[in-house]
């Protein structure tokens, strides 16, 4: 009974209160509703629902051609409406009121000054500070280095007598990119040839060759490499010495008005080099020749490695001019 | 319901004052300010796409035999990562739309990183007090490059292995210390160990993710700390008091908005528009490339650059110390970062100015900021646009080694001419405002003395 009598008493009261009341001032200032940016929204929102659930269908159904496109499509537009939605609900349906606050302070020199006091009264009781300071720096970066060290496990760091390892050597025959024996014969003019030492591994980087046949008129190798290019054919560790790309083009005028020399180039960023003088740089960034192999024609007619390159294979390391090109 | 939810986190976390402050942040308005949003929104698709993606690729060059739906590679061999790559394009459902909305997110994500900085290098928005702000940004663009250079890397076709060796070949030009410093990275000279392949991995889809993440928030703090700068556009907005809608409920929608925005461009990106169709490349051999490989848009200054520098190796007797491709690939990527960190403090070093800057500056105002910005855009574009004189060559027929000394001697002149110009054009503009303000204050004066009333009173 009680209970209702308050019941009534409190509801009397909110009543009467109701009109005098002064009310707290709003955070967001008020505004109108618009209920025809809400019908906008409402259409959105549906257009956004048709399409995640048709992106659903799209995924669902597999007999469905183009599903990547339909898919993206579905998706993308679903994304789309719900943007436009929320466009409209920032544009037209929610406040856009101006704040005007102050920026932060500049700085706090008050509470600046505290900390530099703070850590100058902690340090008190130190009287060898320098000493200390440089003792347990020297522990923490001895400690550092000990945590570092570990990394050189990552690679032989110190040993980089691999970089200039290939798998020729005298005798190694070449086969072709199906893996077959090259033969002297197989090499025409006016073309390029794949090869790769046999029985290695080809994706070694010493491994791929690219062989062409010049006019043994036409050669100027240098000085010690004259049987180098039997029946003048020519091969050539197929790595750029530049940025370590495969040689892929072959630059050679069938009609005299073209460029003059034949070239080997990379398509990487077409370093060019003259396979009849020994791969020097014609045009381009690399900076070193290309390291030519020593070939020469067995019984049989295949074609095998007369010993080692010339230099060391693929681009160029600091040093990599002293090092010579190892089996 | 909202207020039972904000009284149990309040009486947890004691957080409401700061909740209040959050929601109530003033955002100064300008489409400009829009650029780094779009940024952070590609990065929140790129993490989501990633995710879905690290659920199928395998990180491994273990040999392996391609059978599956596309005909043109059955049986050929390859690594099991890229034969992931092409289960996910062609087997996975949904595989291909999340791989190419990922990849898409990644070449808007480093766009939008890239005008972000050049909106707040030509307003001035890095001075004191923001440099810190700045010199994250820059930070996380290098990581972002090296994350999406990753990223296509991973895939293990024949551009990625291009892309690759010519990474090994620069981080081997590196004076004295290359070859150490490759061996370490790659566990073996290239193509590397067979770690090589998880480390990429764990580098792309953790560590350097998570960098990124973490800067981003400091970032994100640090822009919060200060507040947003802002143009001086109304008598009201001065280096004192920030003018600008808030957060709640004013920002909120519009910024939801944007995120959605993004999204959707990137997923119809992803299904309508294809990007890096690896399974018409084939697998990556040592042995093997292709003509016209260009790489993601954000890597074409290196590759021009590689492309323009002629073939110069420092040699001291008969010892290498700086192989060539360390020019292009290292140095000058080197020079243009340099540029960007050393910059705020070269300017405060020049001007004397140590002041406290909230306004930003529009870039007529600061036409010798503005110039040599102007200046280093433009060298990098010029080299970025040499990488392209073998298309050119190709599609134009003009010759690519006579473009090529073209670009030897226009990247130099370029950047003095978009240095004048730029510097004659914001000190007209700036001219002709302050004429077009005389002006006015004279009319002003004729029409009072004359006792016309100015219309509109």
């Amino acid at each position: 009974m009680s209970r209702f009598k308050d019941t009534v008493i409190a509801g009397i009261v909110l009543l009467l209160g109701r009109g005098r009341r002064t009310r707290e001032p709003r955070i967001v200032p008020p505004g109108r509703p618009d209920r025809g940016a809400e019908n906008i929204l409402l259409v959105l929102f549906a257009c956004s629902t048709i399409c995640a659930g048709g992106a659903i269908a799209v995924y669902a159904l597999d007999r469905i051609g183009n599903q990547t496109q339909y898919l993206g499509l579905s998706l993308g537009l679903a994304f789309a409406f719900l943007a436009a939605a929320f466009v409209v609900i920032g544009k037209r349906l929610v406040v856009t009121e101006e704040l005007d606050e102050p920026y932060p302070p500049e700085g706090h020199p008050g509470v600046q000054a505290q900390l530099d006091e703070l850590v100058e009264e902690s340090g008190e009781r130190f009287t060898r500070k320098r000493l200390v300071t440089m003792a347990g720096a020297g522990a923490i970066g001895t400690l550092g280095l000990a945590l570092v060290a570990p990394a050189v496990s990552l690679g032989p760091a110190f040993d980089l007598r691999s970089f200039a390892q290939t798998p020729w050597r005298r005798g190694r025959l070449l086969v072709g990119e199906d893996g077959l024996p090259l033969k002297a014969d197989d090499i025409e003019e006016n073309d390029f040839y794949g090869a790769y030492a046999a029985h290695a591994d080809r994706d070694q980087i010493g491994s791929p060759l690219v062989l062409v046949r010049l006019p043994v008129s036409q050669l100027q190798l240098p000085s010690g490499r004259e049987h180098w290019a039997p029946e003048g054919i020519l091969a050539y560790s197929r790595i750029c010495t530049h940025a370590g790309c495969a040689i892929n083009l072959y630059r050679k005028p069938l009609y005299p008005p073209a460029e003059p020399r034949p070239a080997l180039v990379c398509p990487c960023h077409y370093s060019t080099f003259d396979p009849a003088t020994g791969g020097t740089v014609l045009f381009g960034p690399a900076g070193r020749p290309l390291p030519q192999l020593p070939l020469e024609i067995a019984r049989d007619g295949t074609l095998r490695a007369a010993g080692n390159f010339s230099g060391p294979v693929g681009p160029s390391w600091a040093g990599v001019r002293d090092r010579k090109a190892s089996s | 319901m909202i207020r039972r939810t904000v009284r149990y986190l309040d009486a947890r976390t004691a957080s409401a004052p700061l909740l209040k402050k959050t929601l109530r942040y003033a955002f100064p308005d300008h489409w400009s300010f829009l650029l780094g949003e779009v940024a952070l929104y590609s990065f929140v698709v790129l993490i989501g796409t990633g995710i879905y993606l690290t659920f199928f690729f395998e990180d491994s060059t273990a040999p392996t035999h391609y059978h599956g739906p596309y005909q043109a590679l059955d049986g050929t061999e390859m690594s099991r990562a890229y034969r992931s790559v092409l289960d996910i394009s062609f087997s996975v459902k949904a595989g291909l739309l999340m791989r190419q909305t990922h990849h898409w997110a990644a070449d808007v994500f480093i766009a939008a990183i890239v005008l972000h900085l050049m909106r707040v290098f030509f307003t001035g928005a890095f001075r004191k007090p923001r440099e810190l702000t700045y010199y994250l940004g820059v930070t996380m663009l290098i990581l972002a490059l090296l994350e999406g250079y990753l990223g296509y890397s991973l895939a293990d076709d024949l551009l990625s292995g291009m892309g690759l060796v010519i990474g090994y070949s620069v981080a081997l030009s590196l004076p004295f210390v290359g070859a150490n410093f490759a061996a370490l990275i790659w566990g073996a000279p290239f193509p590397g160990s067979a770690s090589f392949w998880p480390r990429m991995y764990i580098a792309h889809v953790l560590i350097l993710p998570v960098l990124i993440g973490t800067l981003l928030a400091v970032h994100l703090a640090l822009v919060a700390a200060r507040h947003h700068t802002q143009f001086n556009e109304s008598q009201k907005q001065s280096e004192r008091r920030v003018i600008g809608m808030p957060m709640f409920p004013a920002y909120v929608p519009r910024t939801l908005g944007l995120l959605f925005a993004v999204t959707a461009v990137l997923f119809l990106l992803g299904g309508l528009v294809q990007i890096n169709p690896v399974w018409l490349w084939g697998p990556y051999h040592v042995g093997a490339s292709t003509n016209g490989a260009q790489p993601d848009w954000y890597l074409g200054w290196l590759i021009g650059a590689l492309r323009l520098v002629p073939g110069f190796d420092v040699v001291i007797g008969h010892y290498t110390v700086i192989p060539g491709p360390f020019w292009g690939g290292a140095l000058f990527p080197m020079i243009v970062f340099g540029a960007l960190y050393l910059w705020p403090y070269l300017e405060k070093r020049v001007t004397g100015d140590h002041a406290f800057h909230n306004l930003l500056q529009r870039p007529r105002d600061n036409p010798w900021r503005t110039a040599l910005g102007c200046a280093l855009v433009t060298w990098v574009t010029l080299v970025f646009v040499a990488g392209s004189a073998d298309r050119v060559a190709v599609y134009v027929g003009l010759s690519y080694v006579g473009q090529i000394w073209f670009y030897r001697v226009f990247v130099w002149i370029g950047p003095v001419i978009a240095f004048l110009v730029a510097k004659r054009v914001c000190e007209e503009l700036v001219a002709g405002e302050r004429v077009a303000k005389i002006r006015r204050a004279a009319e002003r004066q004729t029409e009072a003395s004359l006792g016309i009333e100015p219309p509109g009173t």
